[in-house]
């Protein structure tokens, strides 16, 4: 039977939204046991009462140490290396702190990791997708080792907060590398809905033009209660923050409704919209790729197509 | 740290234009005939390599690439970028990134290098893990997702791309750092440097050599291709838009 064990991702906004989906995940292993794994520097986060809401979760252990402060991929490695003897598998959503300590922990432990699984077959048979979503791996993992795997957000919807664990907190002992020192760190702050969770993404592309003209998009965004997205290119030429970079090597996103207003539909960029329910498509190129996989497309100038829509909206 | 030696990965994958078909019989993606290049984000990672040698904060920019034999064409331009040598290590089957990050290690022992630049996902397997294993191997500094590197001496304030907006972090040396498409924009490769590329060296080891046997650890049972989104239609105006996303629900 499987013992699971699922990485806490703590942030300044509480939980990680991806832990919720990282639990399903999990509960499709049928696990014996599930826990949550919190490193925190302070044990009072809210964060940690929202883990033990999950459903399916078994225990949330709180580990406390000050070097927790920041997830810094050393420490925390080292912390989850620590604890893998009593677990079959390490789990954490495919988030860039996830992406960041797991490998690490994978190593120390001998193990290969599996990124981002997309479903689970049997304890050890996950799918993974490869080559920007265009191929899907089938892969097994060895007996005997303990798996430790990413899990792709974007393939499973957040279990419920309908749960009531035990939560288990002490002090725990590690010795903190010197080698890396956190500085800062620089979040956007705002009211927006997150890119990673809304439930309507409205995203701009080289087309906009400006940071000044990208703020068109945001509005469009705001009428639409959507989050804001942005390509590859538009975010390389600044007109938006890198944290909205839709796709590949950005975020993969499974929204009920995306809009992509003057975006050609790179393979790169269709790799972080695959699983998203209504795909519109505003392009004034009738021959843009984005037009092949958009549910409804429209030609036309975002210039002109956007205050007329915004005029039309209830 | 003026002396310091830099090794760089360069993965041979298929170009990032390509459109990927998977084969029928499931045994993986269609390779023959298929254009192959340097892995983006390693050209990212090459420059970064070549300026801080250019700034005068490094000696020696080794190009290291593991895998076919083929693997020499991206080396050669990797050399003719400017990487002063390359190092192919054979490997008989493509290696899982357990197994590079180990043949990285092996090689980091050898040459001591200050600084291993990697890049942060190879768009073929789209681990994003080397770089991390390596740091894990080796107990050093890792900094993922490099969009800014300002080396001083012994350590390096690194600028980090994360979900939530931008993180500095200061490594101190050695570390690998792993990075991120907007560090930098590699430079063209210019026809007379292709020429003196040719008189650079190229050493082959076996990963054998380098006491990696085991290249794989998850069984690969099949590569199948993903359902197809269903394309809709076109509308002919904004007022039918609307009316179609009210009618779904969203407006
Ligand atoms: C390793 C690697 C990773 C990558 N990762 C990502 C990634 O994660 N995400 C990503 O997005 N890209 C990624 N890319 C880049 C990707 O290949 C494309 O270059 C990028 O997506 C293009 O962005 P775009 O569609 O905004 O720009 P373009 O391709 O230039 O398209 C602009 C579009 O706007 C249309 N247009 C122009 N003017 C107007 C107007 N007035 N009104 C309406 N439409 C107009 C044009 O017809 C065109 O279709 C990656 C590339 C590489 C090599
Ligand atoms: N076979 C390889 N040869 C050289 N470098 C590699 C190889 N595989 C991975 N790397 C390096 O590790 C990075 C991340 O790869 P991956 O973990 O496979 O996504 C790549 O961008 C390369 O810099």
């Amino acid at each position: 039977m499987a013992r699971v064990l699922v990485f806490g991702e703590l942030g300044s906004k509480g939980l990680n939204s991806g832990v919720a989906k990282a639990v399903r995940c999990a509960m499709d292993l049928q696990p014996a046991a599930l826990d949550v794994l919190c490193l925190v520097a302070d044990e009072s986060q809210e964060g940690i009462k929202q883990a033990a809401r999950l459903q399916g979760v078994t225990k949330v252990l709180v580990r406390i140490h000050d070097a927790f402060a920041e997830p810094l991929a050393a420490v925390m490695g080292n912390a989850l290396v620590e604890m893998a003897g009593d677990y079959t598998h390490i789990l954490a959503a495919n988030t860039t702190v996830g992406r960041d300590i797991l490998p690490r922990v994978a190593a120390r432990l001998g193990v290969q990791q599996i990124s981002d699984i997309m479903r689970v077959e049997s304890e050890r048979v996950f799918d993974r997708p490869t080559y920007a979503g265009n191929a899907i791996t089938t892969v097994e993992a060895p007996e005997g080792m303990v798996v430790v795997a990413t899990v792709r957000t974007a393939s499973y919807r957040a279990v419920p907060e309908e749960g009531d664990a035990v939560v288990e907190a002490q002090p725990f002992n590690v010795s903190p590398p010197s080698h890396t020192r956190f500085v800062e760190r620089r979040e956007a702050k705002g009211e927006r809905p997150d890119l990673q969770t809304a439930r309507k993404v409205v995203s701009g592309g080289r087309a906009v033009g400006s940071s000044e003209n990208f703020q068109i998009i945001a509005n469009l965004a705001d009428r639409l209660g959507a989050a804001v997205g942005a390509s590859r290119a538009a975010v390389d030429a600044g007109y938006a923050p890198n944290e909205l970079q839709v796709g590949q090597t950005g975020k993969i996103i499974a929204p009920d409704l995306y809009v992509a207003i003057g975006i050609s539909g790179a393979i790169q960029h269709l790799a972080g919209i695959k699983d998203a329910g209504t795909i519109v498509a505003i392009n004034k190129d009738g021959e843009a790729p984005i037009f092949e996989i958009a549910d409804l497309g429209l030609e036309g100038d975002l210039f002109k197509v956007i205050p007329e829509l915004e005029k039309l909206l209830p | 740290m003026s002396d310091m030696k830099i090794m760089v990965g360069v993965k041979r994958v298929i170009d990032y234009n390509v459109r990927v078909q998977v084969k029928s019989d499931g045994s993986g993606v269609v390779t023959d005939g298929v254009k192959m290049s340097i892995n983006p984000f390693d050209e990212i990672a090459l420059e970064e390599a070549l300026r801080l040698k250019e700034a005068g904060k490094a000696a020696e920019v080794i190009a290291v690439s593991v895998g076919p034999s083929q693997a020499q064409e991206q080396l050669r331009t990797a050399l003719a970028m400017g990487a002063d040598r390359g190092i192919l290590v054979t490997t008989a089957e493509q290696p899982q990134p357990l197994a590079v990050a180990k043949i990285f290690a092996a090689l980091y022992a050898k040459e001591q290098p200050g600084l291993v630049i990697l890049g942060k996902q190879a768009i073929d397997d789209d681990a994003g893990q080397v770089p991390q294993m390596l740091a894990g191997l080796l107990d050093v500094a890792q900094a993922t997702n490099a969009s800014k590197v300002e080396l001083e001496g012994e350590s390096a304030r690194v600028t980090r791309e994360i979900d939530t907006g931008i993180e500095v972090i200061e490594i101190r040396l050695p570390a690998v750092l792993s990075v991120d498409l907007r560090l930098n924009e590699p430079r063209y490769v210019k026809l007379p440097d292709i020429m003196k590329a040719k008189k650079k060296p190229i050493e082959t080891i076996d990963a054998q050599a380098l006491g990696v046997e085991r290249l794989t650890f998850l069984r690969v049972i099949k590569t199948s291709t993903p359902p197809a989104r269903q394309g809709g239609h076109k509308v002919g105006s904004v007022e039918e838009l609307v009316q179609e996303l009210k009618q779904r629900g969203f407006v």
